[in-house]
């Protein structure tokens, strides 16, 4: 019990993974899978935190009197990863109004049968 | 200058690409472009040069000190990657001029060259850092700059293409991104030599295995290794004739570079013997092999054709690092090169097509091999180095494969090896007969020869192809030293 318990921030992961991941795959809407591919990114991010967290540590700013810091590097590491991330929706979010615009759908199954139909 | 080379080749295309975003229309964006790559080129030859006679090359950003601070660190291995990047670019780049005029909006041009370069600089980037973190943003850097490059293609179908690719190649650098900090949770460490020391003492966990799993799949995915190459397909049917040329020569070639990287500079040597890795590899380099050369044989789309025989090439060098021999290292690395010079000059052939005929579709193209005779002679000798005629470039990346194969006595390998060249004389044949045995079509016969900025790329590539078929001193010379520093045999 103590294993499902001190690791629930581990579990959260993986939960959230697994979430993301089906949803790219079993969705045929173009922005639901940009969504789930978010959840799958965003348990990453979860995953670096808990990485980076020492326990009893403070948070990563030099104070007087604190001797246990938490280690920042993770917390760096997946700020880069969120700028990514952004920048990766931004650009799919685009590419799947430019499908719009030309196909007058977002669903998987219709634009595969626009494209074989001809 | 000469120590700050290493920086400079990432530095000079990332400042140059919003330069060139915001330059008027016309020819000026190219211009800028075509000497940054140039430049670029230059450096990464001063710099293969410089590793070779006097060892390798530590950079440290910023000033501080590795483990801590990003390094850069180069040695035979990445050097010579980064030589094929760049000069793949430099050369791509002249033939960019006018096929991008014909296949891209006249108001999008100037940001296609800012995209081209921050795709030229994030391949650079993975093959300058020694930083696994780093591997990731640059990864990044250069997939959303490709992602947006393909979707620049004049039919719809570029759009899902592009999407498709962004899904799968995010889905591949998250995976990466989980294995970086599981490895990173048990060693507290992303730099490559620093891991490489510290990785040894904690191979037993759990958490360091899962991790290189991770790793493996993420850059799988990236590499197109079958049966994770689905998005690479439509990816090169439907972008410009000039992302394909490009991605088709350095992407994947990059990614193969990482994983080289990891299992060999990261992990200790022999560790993914240890693990599936090693039969997975070689299991789906034969599997990619065959299937992608049956696949590509049924293709009615030239470029969709050349793409499938891509990811059969892939499954030549993921197979020869499958092997884990120094000889099977080597062979990897010159089909890497070999195979960015056939490739290259075989896209760039068909791109010559579709700039005249605005097709590739096989009926579109019938007989045309008689009215453009460069560009169709193009296509027969890049086509032959493919099936690794003696005499070609591509014989000699088949020859060291197959001694490698022989070395650990894989029979099925072997057979496998060269089974994959008779089913590319099939597909190259069946590429031929459509441009010269068939007869033309009515519109066929007003098409001329492409122009000369065209061909003179393209050429250059092809006498390449014959060049380092028969002199091997620079391929294979610079391909074992680097293979015996993959295999730790030399400091």
């Amino acid at each position: 019990m103590e294993f499902f318990i001190g690791h629930y921030n581990y579990w959260i992961v993986i939960i959230l993974m697994m979430v993301g991941l089906y949803t790219v795959i079993s969705r045929g809407n173009l922005v639901k899978k940009i969504i789930g591919l978010n959840i799958f990114q965003v348990s990453v991010f979860f995953l670096y935190i808990s990485l980076g967290t020492v326990k009893g540590g403070a948070a990563p700013i030099i104070t007087e009197g604190v001797k246990v810091y938490s280690n920042p590097l993770p917390h760096v590491l997946i700020l880069t990863a969120i700028v990514v991330g952004v920048a990766t929706t931004a650009l799919a979010l685009a590419l799947v109004v430019r499908i719009k615009e030309s196909y007058g759908t977002i669903e998987e199954d219709e634009i595969h049968n626009l494209d074989h139909s001809l | 200058m000469v120590s700050h080379i290493s920086l400079l080749l990432v530095v000079v295309p990332l400042i140059a690409a919003p330069v060139v975003a915001i330059l008027p229309r016309g020819r000026l964006p190219w211009l800028v472009a075509f000497m940054v790559a140039a430049t670029c080129a230059v450096l990464a030859g001063m710099q293969l040069w410089a590793v070779l006679y006097e060892g390798a090359i530590s950079y440290e950003l910023g000033g501080w000190a590795p483990p801590w601070g990003i390094e850069y660190r180069i040695d035979a291995v990445n050097a010579f990657v980064a030589l094929i990047v760049a000069a793949i670019a430099a050369i791509t780049l002249p033939y960019a001029l006018l096929s991008a005029e014909r296949e891209i909006p006249e108001d999008k041009i100037p940001l296609f060259y800012s995209a081209l370069l921050l795709c030229l600089t994030g391949l650079l980037g993975i093959t300058q850092t020694g930083d696994i973190f780093n591997v990731f943003v640059f990864l990044e850097i250069s997939s959303l700059a490709s992602y947006a490059l393909i979707s620049l293609g004049r039919q719809r179908q570029a759009f899902t293409a592009a999407y498709q690719y962004l899904i799968m190649g995010t889905i591949g650098a998250t995976f990466y991104l989980i294995g970086v900090g599981l490895i990173y949770s048990q060693t507290g460490s992303l730099n490559m030599q620093d891991l490489a020391t510290i990785l040894p003492g904690v191979l037993h966990l759990n958490t360091v295995e899962t991790g290189f799993a991770f790793l493996m799949v993420g850059i799988a995915l990236k590499l197109a290794l079958f049966p994770l190459h689905l998005w690479l397909p439509n990816a090169y049917t439907y972008a410009p004739s000039v992302v394909t040329v490009f991605l088709a020569a350095t992407a994947t070639k990059v990614a193969v570079y990482v994983m080289l990287r990891i299992l060999f500079t990261v992990f200790p040597q022999g560790f993914a013997v240890t693990t599936p890795a090693d039969e997975l590899f070689i299991v789906a380099g034969i599997a990619g092999i065959i299937t992608a050369s049956v696949y590509a044989i049924y293709q009615e789309n030239i470029k969709r054709l050349l793409a499938y025989s891509s990811v059969a090439q892939v499954g030549y060098m993921v197979l020869g690092i499958g092997f884990a021999s120094a000889t099977g290292l080597t062979a990897a690395l010159v089909h890497l090169f070999n195979h960015a010079l056939m490739k290259g000059a075989l896209f760039m052939a068909v791109g010559a097509i579709v700039y005249r005929v605005g097709a590739s579709r096989m009926e579109q193209v019938h007989g045309l091999g008689r009215a453009m005779p460069w560009t169709f002679g193009a296509i027969v000798l890049g086509g032959l180095s493919l099936i690794g005629v003696p005499g070609t470039a591509g014989f000699i990346s088949k020859w060291y494969l197959v001694s490698a194969a022989l070395e650990q006595q894989a029979w099925i390998s072997v057979a496998v090896i060269l089974s994959g060249s008779l089913l590319a004389v099939v597909y190259v044949g069946k590429l031929i007969e459509a441009l010269y045995f068939k007869p033309v079509s009515a519109a066929g016969k007003a098409v001329s020869e492409a122009p000369i900025l065209l061909l003179l790329p393209t050429w250059t590539l092809v006498l390449a192809n014959i060049y380092f078929g028969l002199d091997t001193d620079l391929t294979v010379g610079v391909a074992e030293k680097a293979a015996a520093i993959l295999m730790g045999m030399t400091p």
